[in-house]
C-alpha cells in the first residue's frame, strides 16, 4: 500500500469473472504521514481508507468483469461498517462481488479481514463510464500490471 | 398481483422517503417527485430485481441527451411502467 497515493491493493489474489467475485491483498504500511495524525501513540487505519480498500477492491473485481471497457467510478456507500481496528503492518485480505450489474452501473459487497477476522464491510455502488481519455486508460492499465491484474480473466 | 404501476410506486415511496398517496401514474420522476440520478439508480435497481429486467438507463439517458426522446417518455410513471411492461414481455417472448 501507498496511502499517500491511494494504492489500496497490493495484489490480486484471485479474480473470478464468472462468478463475479475477488479476492486481494493488502499490506498496511508501518509508517506512514496519515499514521501521524490519525493518532499519535494509537496509530491506526482511517475508516475512510478500509471503505477506499474495498471499493478499489470491487474496483478490480468490475474492471475485470467489464473487460476494462468501462471505469468504475464509486457513487455510494451503503451499509459501511467498521467492525474492528486496522493497524499498521496488518495484512488485509480483501474480498468483493458483485450484487447488482445494472444499465450503466454495479453493485457489490466488499470485506475485510485480518488474521481471518472481519474488521469492516460495506455494499457500494458504482457508475460505469467510458475512460474520459487515454491517460486514465493508461494508468489504470499500468495500476492493473501492478497488482497482477490476470490478463487471461479478460481476454476474449 | 400488485399492477405494475403499485409495485414502482412502492419501490419510490421506499427508497426516497416519498409519501405514497402523492406518487401518480403523471408523476414525473425528475420533475415532480425530485428523484436525482444517484437515487434513480437505487431504483432501477429495485425494478431490475422485482421485474427480472435490465433497464436500459444508458440508452435512455444516451437518447435524451441526444434530443432523440424527452425525459417525459422515460421518467413520468405511467411511461416507466409501460417501458417495463415492454421490457418485461420481450424477456418472456424470448424465454
Amino acid at each position: 500500500m501507498q496511502l499517500e497515493y491511494f494504492h489500496m491493493i497490493d495484489r490480486i489474489v484471485d479474480l473470478n469473472v464468472d462468478e463475479k467475485k475477488i479476492v486481494v491483498e493488502a499490506q498496511v504500511p508501518m509508517e506512514s504521514t496519515i499514521f501521524e495524525g490519525h493518532f499519535p501513540g494509537y496509530p491506526l487505519m482511517p475508516g475512510v481508507l478500509l471503505i477506499e480498500s474495498m471499493a478499489q477492491a470491487s474496483g478490480f473485481l468490475l474492471l475485470g468483469v467489464l473487460k476494462f471497457e468501462r471505469m468504475p467510478i464509486l457513487a455510494a456507500v451503503k451499509e459501511a461498517k467498521v467492525r474492528g481496528s486496522v493497524f499498521p503492518g496488518d495484512l488485509m485480505s480483501l474480498e468483493a462481488s458483485v450484487v447488482h450489474e445494472g444499465s450503466g452501473y454495479a453493485m457489490t459487497e466488499a470485506k475485510i479481514r485480518v488474521g481471518g477476522k472481519l474488521r469492516a464491510n460495506s455494499a457500494l455502488t458504482f457508475t460505469l463510464i467510458p475512460f474520459p481519455n487515454s491517460d486514465m486508460r493508461g494508468y489504470m492499465d499500468a495500476v492493473a500490471k501492478r497488482v497482477g491484474f490476470p490478463q487471461q480473466a479478460v481476454s476474449p | 398481483m400488485p399492477s405494475t404501476f403499485d409495485t414502482v410506486a412502492n419501490i419510490i415511496a421506499e427508497t426516497c422517503d416519498i409519501a405514497r398517496d402523492t406518487i401518480t401514474p403523471d408523476s414525473h420522476a425528475i420533475n415532480d417527485l425530485g428523484i436525482d440520478s444517484l437515487d434513480f439508480l437505487d431504483i432501477a435497481f429495485a425494478i431490475d430485481k422485482a421485474f427480472g429486467i435490465k433497464l436500459p438507463l444508458e440508452q435512455w439517458t444516451q437518447e435524451v441527451n441526444d434530443g432523440k426522446a424527452t425525459t417525459e417518455q422515460y421518467f413520468v410513471l405511467k411511461n416507466l411502467c409501460a417501458r417495463i411492461d415492454e421490457l418485461v414481455a420481450a424477456k418472456g417472448a424470448s424465454a
